[in-house]
């Protein structure tokens, strides 16, 4: 498959598909939340730990979904360690940004690190699986246990 | 039927009825393997509406003038193509809805909260779609009716002793039982299924929004007490479907929604309800799309059902073979009587995924719960894709969608 594969299935996303670095629910975590996507019947639950400064020391999940939303929650988890809920959020506007119109802006190392996922905008049915990790995310930043892709 | 082996449906003329099969999608010719969702419209159907729209559209049921009596008539007609398809005693059986959702919430509404009392249970069966399962839920929280779930084999087959056990008590009212799994392919044996639920005092609804795709349907002889399909199925437009109903059922049920065309006359008091069908068609219909619906039925006449079967049961058999073939591929569902619909998941690969890396080759198929969650976790499984054939499906369609499986099934390694 080689002619016909799409862009969104780069090696970077099936590798951290297939072996997430960062999958199974953590022995100590502050708030738990948990993301639906009830048209496709994906699912995640997100476990995030705060530092003592309160920006997200870590952030660990325990999905069942496609290639696409494992890579994300995975990928996802990288990008948000250190950052304060403030700086979270932004970044959540930004990949959704980012999945909807193709554009993945320059410069930005952050971004740079979620790229891999710029492909997504050619699927619009595929969008929700790439931003089901994010939503939970906000879900448990604003402590809320729910929250949904739709 | 006679004795003589159908003719064969001549494929290659028929996908020439179909204008969108000729297109190409992401460079490739459309494989459109997922007519189980909503199937492709002939050119018969396209132009019945374009036809009704250019020269005579007009509202019906109500115009004293040329255009509404013109349009009346189209849209009459198709209650009698419909009443016909199912050879029903009368065409006054025929209820037109949205679709078979409404069709069965019809029946929850009028015939669970009118007729059922509390304390009587429903019964359905495990391979329901969500539509066969949640007006049932509804009914219950709000009337105190039962349901229960008849069980079905690893196989995908209804379990006819577990399914009697249940009508048992003398309790279940109504069996609502799918006449084709949307995910197994499965037929259940809805003769069988109406022996038993009538043996001990149980109407039955047949969900057909599949199985009349695929098989000709006669209520008479099945001898069900209602009877649900959807038109976009079948090679119709959406937004209008067929509710049949044994008319001394339809007489005893209240009316389902209030309003124009279905009553007989209104006070500021009271209402008194129109005779059936009409007390159950609340409001301006779907005309365009009834009047679509009745080429469609006309349509898949002219094929004939004996032929329809032939080319699905051919379809089916290859598709099965052909998967079944490949390393890590798994077909959920194995009924011994099935049809042209094939769920399958494969090793390492989410359906999704798989429904995607088809989609870049152009095949379309479906993936996921298929509205169908409950059946997903009797399986064990959270998803599938579904592969779903129709008149106009090729074998070596079927071939494409094996070949390309079989390299995504390399590309996930």
């Amino acid at each position: 498959m080689t002619a016909d594969t799409p862009d969104l299935y780069q090696e970077i996303i099936l590798r951290h598909g297939r072996h997430p670095r960062h999958a199974g629910k953590p022995d100590r975590y502050d708030v738990m939340s948990r993301g639906d996507n009830p048209m496709c019947g994906d699912r995640i639950e997100l476990f995030l730990s705060y530092g003592p400064d309160g920006r997200i020391a870590g952030s660990h999940f325990d999905a069942r979904g496609c290639a696409i939303s494992i890579a994300s929650a995975d990928l996802m988890a990288e990008a948000v360690a250190g950052l304060a809920p403030d700086e979270a959020r932004r970044l959540f506007s930004r990949f959704g940004d980012m999945t909807r119109t193709g554009a993945c802006p320059a410069g930005d190392a952050t971004m740079e690190h979620l790229r891999p996922l710029v492909g997504v905008h050619e699927y619009p049915s595929r969008v929700k699986c790439a931003t089901l990790p994010w939503h939970a995310l906000m879900a448990a930043l604003d402590g809320r246990g729910q929250a949904t892709s739709e | 039927m006679n004795h003589l082996a159908p003719a064969a449906l001549d494929v290659a003329r028929i996908r020439q009825d179909f204008p969108i099969l000729s297109q190409t999608v992401r460079g490739k010719p459309l494989v459109f393997l997922d007519s189980a969702a909503s199937a492709q419209k002939p050119r018969a159907v396209i132009d019945a509406m374009l036809h009704a729209m250019e020269t005579q559209y007009a509202n019906i049921h109500r115009g004293l003038h040329w255009m509404s009596e013109r349009t009346t008539e189209a849209y009459e007609a198709t209650r009698d193509d419909a009443a016909r398809l199912l050879n029903a005693a009368d065409r006054a059986e025929i209820v037109f809805v949205r679709n078979s959702t409404e069709a069965i919430n019809l029946v929850a509404h009028s015939y669970g909260r009118g007729v059922l009392k509390p304390g009587q249970a429903v019964l359905i069966s495990a391979m329901e779609h969500h539509s066969n399962i949640v007006p049932w839920h509804m009914l219950r929280d709000e009337r105190g009716i039962e349901l229960r779930i008849a069980p079905i084999t690893d196989a995908g087959d209804l379990d006819l002793d577990g399914f009697e056990r249940l009508l048992e008590d003398g309790r279940v009212g109504l069996v609502s039982v799918t006449h084709m799994s949307n995910v197994l392919g499965t037929y259940t044996p809805a003769g069988r299924i109406v022996q038993i639920a009538h043996a001990h005092g149980a109407k039955v609804l047949l969900d057909g929004s599949q199985a009349i795709v695929h098989r000709r349907v006669d209520v008479q002889a099945l001898g069900c007490d209602f009877y649900a399909f959807t038109g976009h199925k079948l090679y119709g437009p959406t937004g209008i479907g067929v509710l049949w109903a044994r008319r001394d059922l339809l007489e005893r049920m209240p009316p389902f929604l209030g309003g124009g065309d279905m009553i007989s006359s209104v006070s500021y008091e009271r209402s008194s309800w129109a005779a059936v069908p009409h007390k159950f068609e609340a409001g301006t219909p779907a005309i365009l799309e009834g009047i679509g619906l009745g080429a469609a039925i006309r349509y898949v006449e002219s094929l004939g059902y004996d032929a329809i079967a032939a080319h699905e049961q051919t379809l089916t058999d290859h598709a099965l073979a052909r998967l079944s073939a490949i390393e890590g591929l798994t077909i959920i569902g194995r009924a011994q009587d099935r049809g042209g619909v094939v769920s399958f998941t494969l090793d390492r690969a989410h359906p999704h995924d798989v429904a995607t890396l088809l989609d870049r080759s152009g095949i379309a198929v479906r993936a996921g719960h298929h509205c169908a969650e409950p059946l997903m976790h009797r399986l064990g499984i959270d998803s599938t894709a579904r592969a779903s054939f129709a008149a106009y499906t090729l074998p070596s369609e079927i071939d494409a969608l094996a070949d390309a499986l079989i390299r995504v099934r390399e590309f996930f390694g």
